[in-house]
């Protein structure tokens, strides 16, 4: 079962700079334990020891978030597109710039 | 009643709209699907941002943060700027912003026009240039006071005490509410009123999904997920990407008239999922979704016009919601 899996760019150090790979599974789950086995450390980089999805990781199936599809639980088919991106809010000049600033204060 | 005291108290209560001609055609004795737009573009300065930066000067006055003549700090260079320097302007505080210098010549000209002041961030070096810089900036100006809109409560708050019971006044068969992933304020406040009044009803979230370049942090760590967001005021969150986005876009202008900025295209373009979802399941659907502003701060784009792929290469690298 072919899935297509979009890697970011800081990411692409683990899929030899690859922006795009395959892999297979019937879950999430399964899918980046197919991944890791191919690409070293990748599941490390979207799990976090306790074995949810990290915090600043967003995944999507079919371009919709699997947050709301049962995270690691949601269930893949082939011809799926899998997208793996980094939360950044909307503007991130002025997140990155706020935050800052807040921290500052504080 | 259509006569206000002042600009001021003229925010809000904008247009709901019917998309008769963009609605999904529903087969003979099936349920309506209908496809609705708030117009957000009816605001003061022309975004869905005035609700927010009214209600959070107010918030601050009443907390005694802000007084007569003092000095609010904002790191944007998009709507918020500009809603912020409308209503600091008329409540009689300085503004000042923080951008990058290489946004554009309208947003710079805008906040000028409005009263804003800007301190540019050198683009080289990027976000963590950025960060520097306003980092100085705080220190030298502890006076200065930043609302910051991604955790401020009064942000949402404005959409729990306006947007939201607007909607429901006007669409009362309202099923779906979609609007765009920024700050999180409008989904948020809206999400949580329309929820506690309308069982079943869906909230969806649309997220615009950038060009590489925009998504250029070094480590997953240095992501970001604003305070205000709450993953369970949501149902769905879709990533809509450029092409999408422009697509809609156009089609919007194209089929109903309303010219919009892009990152509408992108929330009508999950608008039009769900819709489609519900004809497929033969269900009735009211979706509402939000128009956050119009289209004319990003003419100078050039992605309204040309084929798809120029636009998106047009867009490239760009925060374009």
């Amino acid at each position: 079962m072919a899935i297509e899996v979009r890697i970011p760019t800081i990411l692409r150090n683990f899929t030899g700079g690859a922006k795009a790979v395959e892999g297979s599974g019937e879950s999430l789950a399964d899918l980046l334990s197919d991944l890791d086995a191919k690409y070293s450390g990748l599941r490390g980089r979207l799990v976090t020891p306790e074995g949810g999805l990290h915090r600043f990781v967003n995944v999507y199936v079919n371009d919709e978030d699997v947050r709301f599809l049962g995270a690691l639980d949601a269930k893949l088919s082939d011809g799926d597109t899998v997208t793996i991106l980094p939360a950044v809010a909307g503007g991130a000049f002025g997140f990155a710039a706020a935050a800052a600033m807040l921290g500052n204060r504080l | 009643m259509t006569r206000y005291e002042s600009l001021l108290d003229a925010c809000g209560n904008t247009p709901l709209v019917g998309l008769p001609r963009l609605s999904p055609v529903v087969p003979e004795g099936a349920p309506p699907v209908r496809l609705w737009a708030k117009l957000e573009d009816r605001n003061p300065t022309g975004s869905v941002k005035d609700r927010a930066a009214l209600f959070m000067v107010r918030a601050a006055e009443a907390a005694g943060r802000l007084r007569p003549g003092d000095t609010i700090l904002e790191p944007t260079s998009g709507n918020t700027g500009i809603s912020l320097a409308m209503v600091a302007k008329l409540r009689g505080y300085r503004l000042v912003c923080v951008m990058p210098e290489n946004v554009s010549t309208e947003r710079v000209q805008l906040l000028r026009m409005y009263g804003a002041e800007i301190i540019f961030s050198p683009a080289a070096g990027g976000s963590n240039q950025a960060v520097a810089t306003a980092k100085q900036i705080a220190a030298e100006h502890p006076d200065w006071v930043m609302l910051f809109q991604y955790g401020n409560e009064a942000n949402a708050r404005a959409h729990y005490e306006t947007t939201g019971p607007e909607l429901l006044r006007d669409l009362p068969t309202i099923t779906h509410f979609v609007g765009g992933l920024g700050t999180t304020g409008t989904l948020m406040g809206t999400g949580r009123y329309l929820r506690e009044k309308v069982e079943g009803i869906e909230i969806v979230a649309a997220e615009p999904r950038y060009g590489e370049l925009v998504y250029g942090l070094r480590n997953i760590d240095e992501g970001y997920v604003p305070e205000l967001y709450d993953a369970s005021v949501l149902s769905r969150r879709f990533s809509v990407g450029t092409r999408d986005a422009v697509l809609r876009t156009r089609q919007l202008v194209e089929v109903e008239g309303i010219f919009v900025g892009f990152s509408t295209g992108a929330v009508l373009h999950a608008a039009l999922a769900v819709a489609h979802e519900a004809v497929k399941a033969g269900r009735r659907a009211d979706v509402a979704f939000i128009v956050a502003d119009g289209g004319w701060k990003y003419l100078s784009t050039g992605a309204y016009g040309g084929t798809l792929a120029e636009a998106e290469d047009a867009l490239e690298g760009q925060l374009w919601a």
